[in-house]
């Protein structure tokens, strides 16, 4: 073997060996971020399935003697989880089509129609991403007093149905990506805009849509501040501030609290199991663009 | 004909367009006013000149300390970004069971804040929770976090980091995949050591998502709210009163909207230096293909 060979097969012995370093350190990790992931939400089942007062038992017993669905009937049922996800779910459905709607309508008209004042109206839309919310939140609380809205759902679904300047800017990205012949050719044939974009641009671009629909969804589903703000009466109260209201209602019961969390995170794993996909690249593509 | 166009597309764009003027515009005008004023919510505003703004910045000592208080929660993104870059890399390693360990990083992110946080606030129970039963076990006397003026805020940011991880580690996954292999093919060649690697190549190919993350996470840090509602309620004595909390405290417990408004300006023109300042400073390190 010539010199230089031998160096050359040194040297990859010893990137080979690096590399199965580096992999070891990497399975290493993972497994040990894992594990810190996992056990809140193990210990959060745990909790929840222990009878009242077992919870404080030291050593804590990870796998409890006896399950006490009982805790998640109760909280279900007497503890208003139930209705409170009913509530949610009647608040965000409608702004969530609604919005989804009206903002891949005006996504298709920045992303392919021609208009005066156009990149000044795509701008000042961006600007709303950009302002922090605590400015608006009071002004906006002050506006739906006036109008008597607080205590009622409408400060919550309203303003989503006018559609959202980062779903406008999303949609706007993918639909630029749609090849125009299709359109052209559909205007050929006589189709209007609005045709156009409910037979074409529309089904073209399910994917875009599902993933802007979840997140929308999810948002909503996960809002706090926003029923803090604007319902007051218990039977209004939207799942995540009946969830909030226990800490009130079962000072330090904690078999309770900890049932009605993980009832309250089933619908989004769920939605997040079936749709992975969906999540991973919209989170994505709202980075590569920003 | 070319009029009959602009007519669809304004049409298409009125929905939007309708509710930036309704929801934006017209509320944070109004806003502009209001943090002028003395406002009750009941009777109609008094004009008070820069009165808010004198008090927020010379006369209350509170807000200073809750100023402090939100810089020192941030503390939660520069540790939550070099975290999330380590599990990216690794993986990046083309490891087995990527998809389990994504997910297993990716839960918190669309979880409920509110059932995470309650969640954290049973694990910082000081006599019987998780947390310091495990430091126990290591031989650890663990402090009482959420009654500790002392521990209140790193438990804070605890709990911030982990619940946080998710999307920047997709975000850093997605970049680590667009870094050119040969670059590093090259470097090798000539001998690079892998952290020369990492330092010379890695970081500044992935360095325009650096600046998103740190932009969209300081702008999300600074106005964090519901977590501290629920774990802690701004105490113990004030040590985990972030801006905002003080803030929805003055407009919504004390009702003092026009004082309220001047704090929300106050915290959103900082947003908006920071962020300014953060584009500013890229010039120096953020490196576009």
């Amino acid at each position: 073997m010539s010199n230089t060979a031998i160096v050359r097969s040194v040297r990859q012995r010893k990137k080979r060996a690096g590399e199965q370093v580096r992999k070891a350190f990497a399975y290493l990790f993972l497994t040990a971020g894992s594990l810190v992931m996992a056990i809140p939400f193990l210990w959060m089942l745990s909790t929840s399935l222990k009878e009242q007062g077992h919870e404080f038992e030291m050593p804590p017993k990870w796998i409890p003697e006896v399950f006490e669905w009982h805790n998640y009937a109760f909280v279900l049922t007497e503890a208003d989880i139930l209705k409170g996800f009913l509530n949610t779910l009647f608040v965000i459905s409608l702004p969530c089509l609604v919005g989804l709607f009206t903002s891949a309508l005006a996504a298709n008209a920045f992303a392919r129609m021609d208009f005066p004042a156009k990149n000044v109206l795509f701008t000042m839309l961006l600007t709303t991403m950009m302002i922090p919310g605590v400015v608006t939140m009071i002004p906006a609380f002050i506006l739906f007093k006036q109008i008597g809205w607080i205590d009622s759902w409408l400060p919550l679904m309203v303003p989503g149905m006018f559609g959202a300047a980062a779903a406008v800017f999303l949609l706007r990205q993918f639909f630029m990506t749609i090849p125009k012949e299709l359109e052209e050719a559909a205007r050929v044939d006589g189709m209007n805009p609005l045709q156009i974009f409910l037979r074409i641009m529309l089904p073209l671009s399910k994917p875009a849509i599902i993933t802007q629909g979840l997140l929308g969804f999810l948002a909503g589903y996960n809002d706090f501040l926003g029923p803090l703000i604007y319902v007051n009466s218990p039977e209004k109260f939207t799942l995540q501030l009946v969830l909030a209201s226990f800490q009130g209602f079962y000072t330090s019961q904690w078999t309770y609290i900890m049932a009605g969390s993980v009832l309250a995170l089933i619908p989004s794993l769920l939605l997040f199991f079936f749709a992975q996909r969906y999540f991973v690249e919209g989170i994505t593509l709202t980075g590569m663009k920003g | 004909m070319k009029r009959k166009e602009y007519a669809w597309a304004y049409l298409f764009i009125s929905a939007p367009i309708v509710g930036f003027l309704l929801f934006a515009f017209i509320p944070l005008s109004y806003s502009v006013y209001v943090s002028f004023t003395e406002y009750s919510g009941y009777q109609a505003p008094v004009f008070t000149g820069t009165n808010n703004y004198a008090k927020l910045a010379l006369h209350d000592e509170l807000f200073w300390k809750t100023l402090f208080n939100t810089f020192y929660s941030a503390l939660s993104i520069p540790i939550g970004m070099v975290v999330a870059l380590g599990i990216a890399m690794s993986l990046n390693q083309k490891v087995r069971g990527i998809r389990f360990f994504r997910t297993m990083f990716f839960l918190p992110t669309i979880s409920s804040v509110i059932a995470l946080t309650l969640l954290w606030k049973w694990i910082f129970n000081d006599s019987y929770g998780l947390l310091n039963y495990l430091l126990e076990l290591i031989g650890i006397q663990g402090p009482a976090w959420l009654s500790s003026e002392t521990w209140a805020m790193p438990a804070m940011i605890i709990q911030g980091v982990w619940a946080g991880l998710g999307i920047n580690m997709v975000l850093y996954l997605a970049a680590l995949q667009g870094v050119p292999k040969s670059f590093h093919e090259a470097a090798e060649i000539d001998g690079a050591s892998g952290w020369q690697r990492f330092v010379k190549i890695t970081i500044p190919c992935i360095s325009p998502t650096t600046l998103y993350i740190l932009i969209t996470s300081t702008i999300t840090a600074l106005q964090d709210f519901p977590r501290f509602q629920i774990m802690t309620e701004g105490g113990p004595n004030y040590s985990t009163t972030t801006i905002v909390y003080y803030l929805f405290q003055n407009a919504f417990r004390y009702m003092s909207m026009g004082y309220a408004s001047a704090m929300a300006w106050a915290l959103g023109l900082l947003i908006l230096a920071i962020t300014l300042l953060n584009f500013w400073l890229s010039k120096r390190w953020v490196h576009y293909e």
